[in-house]
């Protein structure tokens, strides 16, 4: 087997171009057909061995992971710990070394701290595919993000989006900043000012406080999680005031346009930022976001481990 | 043994002279002139004869965390860098707060190559919630009282201590210090980077500038209050800068440091996200950068101080919001300082050496001139000569420097401790 000596690693959006962005996506079709036919299941990475390393509780993201390799007849092994390797005394490092120890080529990571999988990049041999470091970046979501409205849309230039919510903790939502811009779309961010990052000047955005003045003039609208802990420190002063203002009710959503498309990274709190009405309404693209992210992780895989392409994103090099 | 220091230009508070130095083996300077013999002859051509640097802040680690760096090992990366005093920090295991741990700190300081000053915490465990035995401390000779690694937060116990302070003056033969890490924890915690675009960017939780600035604005209504002597610790924004400015101009008795990295980093750094950049206060913006330089040329800020702070390599193999914030600064101040301040060379050596070493209370055996019967307390340094840095080199137990691999200008040559050559030609003797 392959020691993946030159392996590359998928750790953010942030660098990618255009070209980068589509040829993945261009991909994903192809794999989006696999999951299509009555066995789902491919060769492409037989023998080879895809570690799931979560230190953050998330079934979805790691079932998606893992459904994606075994479409690709590799073999799965997973690591869940704590968030905090320091409870074990154990540094970050020696878990990473044991982990790739055990043969993977892969290691997905999911860390509730920025940056993470990034040192584990620099720490081994194994392509690192980043699913989700604290509140920077969860690249394999933009790109499903990006496909699924692509999916509806043809392409995302020129399309105005709404993302709503704790844009200030949100890693989806600076993954998909960069990349529906990169591919030629507006945003908007919407939320209340303490659920902003603290300094967003420099992003190729518009920033809004209130979702009934940008409602009427979108192309789609992206709810975000809103967590009950925003409450306890200080950021919004109840999960009733935030419903009120930026809930995507049955009301809102029918002041939407006709073809606005609704999306959500899941899961849903339905009834504070989203109501049960609009998650079904005939415009949500929810559930089809969950179907498109094993393609796109297939790709992902694929593109890593089965062509041994590095996809360079994430590379953010710092002034010295 | 007798030295001679031959072929260099003497520089301090005096001036500058092309003189030969002879120590004597009583630890003090014998001699200054021409035509001079020593025992031992160090070569100081094309390079100046400084007294030695002081540090304000420097984290020895011993005793408690004896695995990042010990009182040895640490003065002698001082002495490698030039330094002949350095104020150990009080935030050891058991906190440096009683007069047992003072003891313990400077009997393990005289074995070493450096003078080891100990400071000791403003409040017992550097808690912040009851006061140090500070006339105890007093009457051993602690001078440097400080909780650095946090703030006294509860400004009812910082006014007491300064006012307390005051009446121990006359025991102590100079008015007390009293060094602040100014942050108002409430606004910093859980940040771990400066609050910025970089932070924004980067996904990493930050704290504000005004974490800082708020208790630098407190402490400065507090000295006009109580009249006590407090210096500011790395002072690292703009806007401390200022009012420590302001401060000085009103009169008031207090005294600023600021440490190297804050003149020569920023927040961008972070974004490796490698915490070798992690530090306590954070890596601010090129702005502030900008207004630490110019506070050291106007003399607002008084020193440049290291904040030292040594730590094992696995500690810093972790994510960086959980890594421990510090980073090693004794064996690259000097060449910093003299490439990146602003400041020319008599101005380097003054906030290294004689102006720190008066905030200390040290001027009689650091710092002072280089005149026949002062202690032998020197350092000889090659302004032009190129190196480049790397932890692994550093005698530091640690390696965690953010500057590993760059090429900088001016290193230390020789470094003299009460008269004993500690490092000859950039080595350390022992």
């Amino acid at each position: 087997m392959a020691t993946n000596a030159s392996a590359g690693h998928f750790l953010g959006i942030d660098g990618m171009a255009r070209a980068d962005l589509e040829e993945i996506l261009e991909l994903t079709t192809t794999f989006a057909e696999i999951g299509r036919r009555p066995i789902p299941k491919v060769p492409a990475l037989r023998g080879r061995t895809v570690a799931t390393v979560f230190f953050e509780n998330s079934t979805r993201t790691r079932m998606s992971f893992e459904t994606a390799a075994r479409r690709l007849s590799a073999d799965t092994i997973a690591l869940s710990a704590g968030g905090s390797s320091l409870s074990k005394g154990e540094s970050l490092r020696d878990t990473i070394e044991v982990v790739t120890s055990y043969g993977a080529d892969a290691l997905v990571v999911r860390h509730p701290m920025a940056g993470t999988a990034h040192r584990v990049a620099a720490w081994t041999d194994a392509a690192v595919i980043n699913a989700g470091d604290g509140c920077h970046e969860h690249p394999t979501q933009a790109l499903l993000d990006c496909y699924t409205l692509r999916e509806r849309r043809g392409a995302l230039d020129g399309m105005r989006i709404a993302i709503v919510g704790d844009i200030r903790h949100s890693r989806v939502a600076r993954s998909d900043v960069l990349a529906f811009t990169a591919l030629g779309a507006e945003v908007v961010l919407v939320a209340p000012a303490t659920l902003l990052p603290p300094a967003v000047v420099g992003w190729p955005v518009t920033v809004a406080h209130e979702l009934d003045l940008v409602l009427s003039d979108l192309d789609a609208v992206y709810l975000l999680r809103i967590q009950h802990e925003r409450i306890t420190e200080g950021l919004i002063p109840s999960i009733r005031e935030y419903a009120n203002d930026f809930s995507l009710t049955p009301e809102r959503a029918n002041r939407l346009p006709t073809d606005a498309l609704i999306l959500h990274p899941g899961p849903t709190n339905l009834g504070v930022e989203i109501s049960a009405a609009a998650a079904a309404d005939s415009r949500s693209v929810i559930l089809d976001q969950v179907v498109n992210g094993v393609s796109v992780r297939m790709a992902i895989l694929f593109l890593l481990l089965g062509s041994n392409r590095n996809l360079t994103g994430g590379a953010v090099e710092g002034d010295r | 043994m007798s030295l001679l220091i031959r072929g260099g230009r003497i520089l301090d508070a005096n001036g500058e002279r092309a003189l030969d130095v002879e120590i004597g083996d009583d630890g003090r300077i014998a001699a200054v002139g021409t035509g001079l013999n020593g025992d031992l002859d160090l070569d100081a051509s094309d390079c100046v004869i400084s007294p030695g640097f002081v540090d304000l802040h420097t984290h020895l680690r011993e005793p408690g965390q004896e695995e990042a760096e010990t009182i040895e090992t640490g003065a002698r990366s001082g002495s490698l860098g030039g330094y002949t005093a350095l104020v150990a920090m009080p935030n050891t295991e058991p906190t440096t707060d009683c007069v047992a741990v003072v003891e313990q700190v400077r009997a393990l300081g005289r074995r070493s190559t450096c003078e080891i000053v100990p400071s000791a915490a403003l409040t017992v465990g550097r808690s912040g919630t009851k006061m140090a035995p500070l006339g105890e401390l007093v009457d051993v000779g602690v001078g440097i009282f400080t909780d650095d690694g946090t703030g006294l937060q509860d400004p009812r116990l910082m006014r007491r201590v300064m006012e307390y302070s005051t009446g121990l003056t006359r025991r102590l033969g100079r008015p007390v210090v009293l060094a602040q890490h100014c942050e108002v924890s409430a606004l910093s915690a859980g940040g771990y980077m400066h609050e910025g675009e970089w932070s924004s960017r980067l996904g990493i939780p930050g704290q504000p500038a005004e974490a800082e600035e708020l208790m630098v604005m407190r402490d400065i209504a507090l000295v006009r209050l109580t009249g006590a002597h407090v210096h500011f610790q790395h002072l690292s924004t703009a806007s401390s800068v200022a009012m420590v400015r302001r401060a000085k101009a009103a009169g008031l008795p207090v005294t600023a440091e600021a440490t190297t990295h804050h003149f020569t980093l920023t927040d961008a750094a972070c974004a490796t996200y490698d915490p070798v950049f992690k530090v306590h206060p954070p890596l601010r913006t090129g702005s502030d950068v900008d207004a630490v330089r110019a506070g050291l040329a106007d003399g607002t800020i008084d020193a440049v101080a290291t904040d030292h702070a040594p730590h094992a390599a696995h500690v810093k193999e972790r994510p960086f919001d959980e890594a421990p914030p510090g980073m090693l600064g004794l064996e690259t101040a000097f060449a910093l300082t003299l490439g990146e301040s602003g400041l020319d060379l008599p101005e380097v050596l003054a906030v290294l050496s004689w102006r720190p070493a008066a905030i200390a209370g040290i001027e009689g055996r650091h710092g002072a001139s280089v005149v026949p019967g002062a202690p032998a307390n020197l350092c000889v340094v090659d302004p032009d000569l190129t190196w480049t840095v790397s932890g692994a080199a550093m005698a530091s137990r640690s390696s965690n420097t953010p500057y590993e691999g760059r090429t900088l200008r001016g290193r230390v040559r020789h470094t003299i401790s009460a008269g004993e050559p500690v490092v000859i030609d950039g080595e350390a003797r022992r």
